[in-house]
């Protein structure tokens, strides 16, 4: 049970502000905002999304640059209240097709007409997009994506979160297109996030992959789908331990440690033939959420060398091979290392014939990064950088810098090599062409060479 | 909404507006009124008619649009035109009217109570809760019910019996036999539904998992959460099951902790520590999923960090601490920190501590001042629980200059080992000298109170060599401006004064090793948080009691209450057994929550626990105070044997037969009783009141009660024992329960006595109903000996 729901932009004015049952004074939303900065300024990292101030407990999640807030008094079920705001981000977008500050404001009548049916008078009535069609009258306004800077302020706010930028589809679910006629088709994207930490010798000390099968579905009807995956797959590691690699590894064979289903999915022949049964709701959701920590082969290898030159100068070569395939291109890759602090002055050296590449050291938190545009498969790069001290760094040099730590996302590659075998749709009479697009995604969530 | 521009000027014409038939339209306005009526209320009676004729429109949408309207105008004096559009509402064909309907009932609730209960809404609802086909009208009906019946219980009999009949076997079956119909959300709210039904058989308690087991599979956290909570109280009792449940939960757990946002990963996390923290050995072996990431949160590193510290074991510690030793380096200087804090506690709980004090040592030598700063308080802990390793510490920790040293905690931890291993330690005495000679640069009280203790003892083991420092130091220390200095360094001087042995007896006694440091959250406290799974407790690591106000805290929490209560009686003076301490010592965890740090200045004035001012370590054998305090709140703790501590922390020096009642009772009680909190909770909440009386307390009986213990101790002398009290003049509330002598039916008694009246409200609750009478006549009878002499 919540008593207010309200949406701020990142300067903390108020976009949306809903009270549901007039418990919580009114300026909660200003309290809420100076705390969540202060919070920052006074030195201990982010807001955690749940805090307590005088007895009224504010709840709050990050999407798309905007902190979307509930206020309760009561002792509620945390999980339940940060489910219902990504929910209703979600909602939201798929309404809207684009959620972002502009398109929340141009839109604020649907908006709300949306949360007095998502929320009845602090309970949760329904987050179904599905279900809210029917309730719900007013057209969307679409924000057309093309005009907006593709990252702005909200980029900055993005960092550091594990939320995935999800679909590139950015089109209303009720909307219709300018022709007139809805295309029927539908997205199922399977998005990887990747996590390998490697010793200082390159040895691979923990790895993980958190993957998500997303679904969104412009069909109209409703009709049944079903999804196969791997003939092999199988879940769940048995009375083995969980790191317990090797024994699995080579076979072929994918083995999730766990997973989990969106309500809408049949599980009947699951135990057979793998296939997920369902009839999807429209809107994005999460088809099936899976854990592996089977061991993988990392996308990228790094090494890094440093080299003492004198009592004052280090030189850092930093070194990322591709190990995957060279059809395969990963893009937006950034390398960040921390420098030891006492240093001042970084000089950069790229190899010969190096395109798209961006250097730079940041002097505020002694960082060096070095970004790519674009690695192919089976490639390799080299940044040199030459680091020049304010004071003698007594050979410490290796344990005052470091770790090395990598972003990238590698379109059309998964690591888990978990596979949708097809996508059938069951046929009802006059849907004949039917779009069917099933993508592949792997991201880095925490990707980090020790030294 | 409207960018900040008052637009209430504009209520009439939007009025207007509304008689629309476009659809779009309508909902604005009634937006628009909505927002205005509150600050409007005059105006808002101009709704009132066209909202009442929608509320009769032919589509249901427009139907249910104006019902919610209305019912959402929250204006008080407008109540009487809810009730009729309500009865017909919730009758509506249309189940999305009912729905609206049945919220509506809740909302004429908080605006008027009464109104709502005449027109016998309630049981309206009650009916749609076990009738209707549309799951969500049912959902609705449950969190309406709940609420009302909540509030209403405390004054009505019969709200409180209905509350309690959510509880009962068909209500919950019925909805369990269900769950499958209702909506992610609607799912969670049967689900703590469930988590307080109390099976009366174990076959019931497996039929209800193997029916919830999919449950764990959801994609939702909340429905997941939900379940495990199920899982969790259902199996309390059955030890073997319970520990077979968290093998069960922890891998949807995981998956949860690593799908979503990082949010709600947070919300899961705090629940994973929570098990974490209670069965470490469960998840011994999922370690590699604590370990940090370098672009978490530190709110997430921080709990991650406690649960790697918690899960070490033999076969475990090495890499762990290997894991940590990383993150000491870490840019995030506070998780430094906490990194480092980690390696220490491991290393206090741990038997073979070699490679740990190595790395420790290690942390000393590299420099970086925070890190030195946290490695010397952790070598200072170290050494009072492994003294064998000093000789190692001391060639480490001499080679440390004070000088570098700023932070209050290390330098005293610093000039704790200085004072402590002086005879070892050849420089001792002159860095003692040194630092005496800038005792006014020295800001920290704490630091300065060490340093008078440190002298001291240096001065029994190097009597020649201390002795100027010692007398600048008691001079300094005398002209302190501070309170504590000044005092213990004149209590220094008179001690040396009367007798110099004796003085090193109390300064400088010899020392055991720490076997175990205490635990500042007692085991009450964690079993409190333990009980509210799936709630802001459990991320705040506190109980509900500690943050929430009384009148928000939802249905159903009865729990609260009994434990509020048992907070007053925690400040009885009663002394506390001895076998009580040893009993609790097992749960003196080391994991130490800085924010609730119970050391205080008057631990360390102690010469004895000199270094203890961190208060996570103060010394066992110095603060039994503190133990005793422990073992105090752990009376009301949960587990069965806490029950004998009631028994036992009551009956001391207490006249344990049955006193000779007036009028010879047909009832014999048991005078040894045992019932813990757990089971007082459950039976309360399943038996039906047998008798409600009103008792007139004699003048003497309300003279004695000025603190509730008195009235506890004389009916002790009854066989009648308490459970749990509190309150304050002149309204005091007691439970008590009493055993049959013979058999084990027991009475339960909630008991109010206002002393301004001098009147004894009585609810008695009892197995076999037809002895309460004569128990009524008994309890009767012992409170009006109260206040005899």
């Amino acid at each position: 049970m919540i008593s207010q729901f309200f949406v701020l932009s990142q300067r903390g004015d108020n976009i949306v502000f809903r009270d549901y049952r007039g418990e919580v004074q009114k300026g909660s939303a200003e309290i809420f905002f100076r705390k969540v900065k202060f919070w920052k300024e006074d030195g201990d990292g982010d807001a955690p999304p749940i805090f307590n101030v005088d007895g009224v407990n504010y709840f709050h999640v990050k999407v798309a640059g905007l902190l979307f807030v509930a206020t309760t008094r009561v002792n509620v079920s945390p999980s339940l209240v940060l489910e219902l705001l990504q929910r209703i981000a979600r909602v939201i977008k798929d309404y809207l097709g684009v959620l972002n500050e502009d398109s929340l404001r141009k839109n604020f009548v649907l908006v709300y007409e949306l949360l007095d049916e998502v929320i009845d008078f602090g309970y949760v009535e329904t987050t179904s997009t599905e279900v809210l069609k029917s309730y719900v009258f007013n057209e969307p306004i679409v924000v057309d994506v093309a005009r907006l800077p593709s990252l702005g302020p909200a980029g900055i706010f993005m960092q550091g979160t594990k939320r995935m930028p999800g679909t590139a589809v950015t089109k209303s679910v009720v909307a219709n297109e300018p022709g007139g006629r809805k295309r029927e088709e539908i997205f199922v994207d399977i998005i990887e996030k990747i996590s390998v930490t490697f010793s200082s010798s390159g040895y691979i000390l923990t790895s993980e992959i958190d993957g998500t099968i997303q679904m969104k579905s412009y069909l109209t009807g409703n009709p049944e789908i079903r999804l196969a995956l791997n003939d092999d797959l199988s879940i769940g590691r048995g009375g083995r331990s969980i790191y317990d690699y090797g024994s699995s590894y080579g076979s072929g064979a994918v083995i999730l440690d766990d997973c989990n289903f969106h309500e809408s999915v049949h599980l009947d022949s699951f135990e057979d033939d793998r296939t997920l049964t369902l009839v999807p709701p429209d809107g994005e959701f999460p088809v099936m959420n899976y854990r592996m920590t089977q061991e993988f082969k990392p996308p990228f290898r790094i090494n890094t060398l440093i080299e003492e030159a004198g009592p004052l100068k280090a030189e850092v070569i930093l070194k990322v091979r591709a190990e995957f395939s060279s059809s395969i291109t990963a893009n937006t890759i950034l390398v960040q290392m921390p420098l030891p602090t006492y240093t001042t002055r970084v000089s950069f050296e790229l190899e010969p014939g190096a395109v798209g590449n961006t250097t730079d050291f940041k002097e505020a938190n002694k960082r060096l990064e070095w970004g790519l545009k674009k690695i192919v498969g089976g490639s390799e790069h080299t940044l040199r950088a030459k680091l020049t001290f304010s004071q003698e760094s007594h050979g410490n040099i290796v344990k005052e810098s470091g770790p090395v730590s990598m972003t990238f996302t590698i379109p059309m590659y998964n690591a888990s090599r978990l596979q949708v075998k097809y996508l059938q749709i069951a046929k009802k009479a006059k849907n004949d062409n039917l779009y069917r697009w099933v993508r592949y995604v792997t991201q880095a969530n925490s990707y980090v060479a020790r030294l | 909404m409207t960018v900040g521009i008052d637009v209430s000027s504009l209520f009439g014409e939007m009025v207007m507006c509304s008689a629309t038939s476009d659809i779009v339209l309508k909902k604005m306005c009634y937006l628009y009124v909505g927002n205005y009526a509150k600050v409007n209320p005059d105006l808002a009676l101009l709704t009132i008619n066209f909202l009442q004729r929608d509320c009769k429109d032919e589509d249901p949408m427009i139907r249910g649009l104006a019902l919610r309207s209305l019912c959402s105008l929250r204006v008080a004096n407008l109540v009487e035109y809810l009730v009729g559009p309500l009865g017909s509402g919730l009758k509506d064909n249309n189940n999305y009217v009912r729905t609206v309907a049945v919220m509506g009932v809740l909302k004429l609730y908080h605006i008027s109570a009464s109104t709502c209960v005449d027109a016998d809404f309630p049981a309206m609802l009650k009916h749609s809760m076990l009738n209707d086909s549309d799951a969500q009208v049912v959902a609705n009906c449950l969190s309406a019910l709940q609420e009302i019946w909540s509030s209403e219980a405390s004054s009505s009999e019969e709200a409180s019996r209905e509350r309690e009949a959510l509880l009962s076997k068909p209500v919950v079956y019925y909805f369990l036999n269900r769950i499958k119909e209702f909506s992610e959300w609607a799912q969670c709210l049967v689900l703590e539904l469930v988590g307080k039904y109390v099976p009366s058989e174990t076959s019931e308690i497996f039929d209800i998992m193997n029916l919830l087991e999919d449950r764990l599979q959801h994609a939702n956290g909340a429905v997941v959460l939900a379940t495990i909570k199920v899982f969790l109280q259902l199996t309390l009792s059955m030890t073997d099951v319970h520990q077979q449940v968290y093998e069960r939960i922890k891998a949807p757990l995981l998956t949860l902790v690593s799908s979503g946002s990082p949010e709600q990963s947070y919300a899961v996390l705090s629940h994973l520590h929570l098990l974490v923290m209670r069965a470490p050995f469960i998840f011994s072996s999922d370690y590699k999923h604590f370990y940090c990431q370098y672009n978490e949160p530190s709110y997430v590193k921080k709990l991650k960090l406690e649960m790697l510290t918690a899960v070490a074991n033999e076969s475990n510690t090495y890499e762990i601490v290997t894991e940590l030793c990383e993150y000491a380096a870490n840019v995030d200087i506070p998780i430094a920190r906490e990194s480092i804090r980690a390696v220490g506690k491991i290393a206090l709980q741990q038997y073979d501590v070699n490679a740990i004090v190595d790395r420790l040592l290690q942390f000393l030598e590299m420099e970086k001042d925070y890190v030195t700063a946290e490695a010397l308080v952790l070598v200072k802990d170290l050494l009072r629980k492994y003294p064998q390793w000093s000789q190692d510490c001391i060639a480490v920790v001499g080679n440390i200059s004070s000088k570098n040293i700023q932070e209050p905690k290390a330098k005293a931890a610093l000039i704790w080992m200085l004072g402590e291993y002086s005879q070892d330690m050849h420089d001792a005495p002159y860095i003692l000298e040194s630092l005496i000679e800038n005792w006014e640069d020295e800001h920290s009280a704490e630091v300065r109170l060490h340093l008078l203790t440190a002298v001291m003892k240096c001065f029994f083991k190097r009597p020649p060599e201390t002795q100027k420092a010692l007398g600048a130091a008691l001079a300094a220390g005398l002209a302190d401006f501070h309170q504590d200095v000044h005092d213990r360094a004149l209590f220094y001087y008179r001690l040396l004064q009367y007798n110099v042995s004796v003085a090193q007896r109390v300064v400088d006694p010899p020392k055991q090793a720490v076997s175990v440091f205490a635990d500042t959250q007692s085991s009450e406290i964690k079993d409190r948080i333990f009980d509210e799974f799936n709630s802001l407790s459990v991320v705040y690591q506190k109980p509900s009691y500690m943050f929430t106000d009384k009148e928000h805290r939802g249905p159903f929490e009865f729990s609260d209450e009994l434990g509020h209560l048992s907070i007053g009686a925690e400040s009885t003076g009663t002394v506390v057994p001895a076998q009580r301490v040893e009993a609790n010592d097992k749960d003196l965890l080391l994991s130490v929550s800085e924010k609730e740090e119970s050391g205080g200045p008057s631990n360390n004035a102690s010469a004895y626990s000199a270094p203890s001012y961190d208060g996570s370590s103060v010394s066992a054998a110095a603060s039994s105070q503190m133990l005793s305090e422990l073992a105090i709140s752990s009376v009301t703790g949960h587990a069965s044997q806490s029950s004998l501590a009631i028994d036992d922390l009551l009956g001391l020096g207490l006249p344990v037969a049955p006193a000779p009642a007036p009028s010879p009772p047909l009832l014999k009680l048991n005078s040894k009783a045992v019932l813990d909190p757990g089971t007082f909770q459950q039976k309360w909440r399943q038996l039906p009141i047998s008798l409600s009386q009103e008792y007139s307390v004699s003048p003497r009986g309300v003279a004695a009660l000025t603190a509730p213990q008195a009235l506890l101790r004389h009916m002790q002398g009854h066989s009648i024992h308490c459970i749990a009290s509190g309150g304050q003049s002149p309204n005091y509330k007691f439970f008590f329960f009493a055993q049959k002598a013979e058999e084990s039916s027991t009475f339960l008694v909630e008991c109010i006595i206002n002393t301004s009246s001098a009147k004894a409200q009585i609810k008695i609750k009892a197995d076999d109903q037809s002895a309460s009478e004569a128990f009524s006549t008994l309890f009767q009878s012992a409170l009006s000996e109260f206040g005899l002499p």
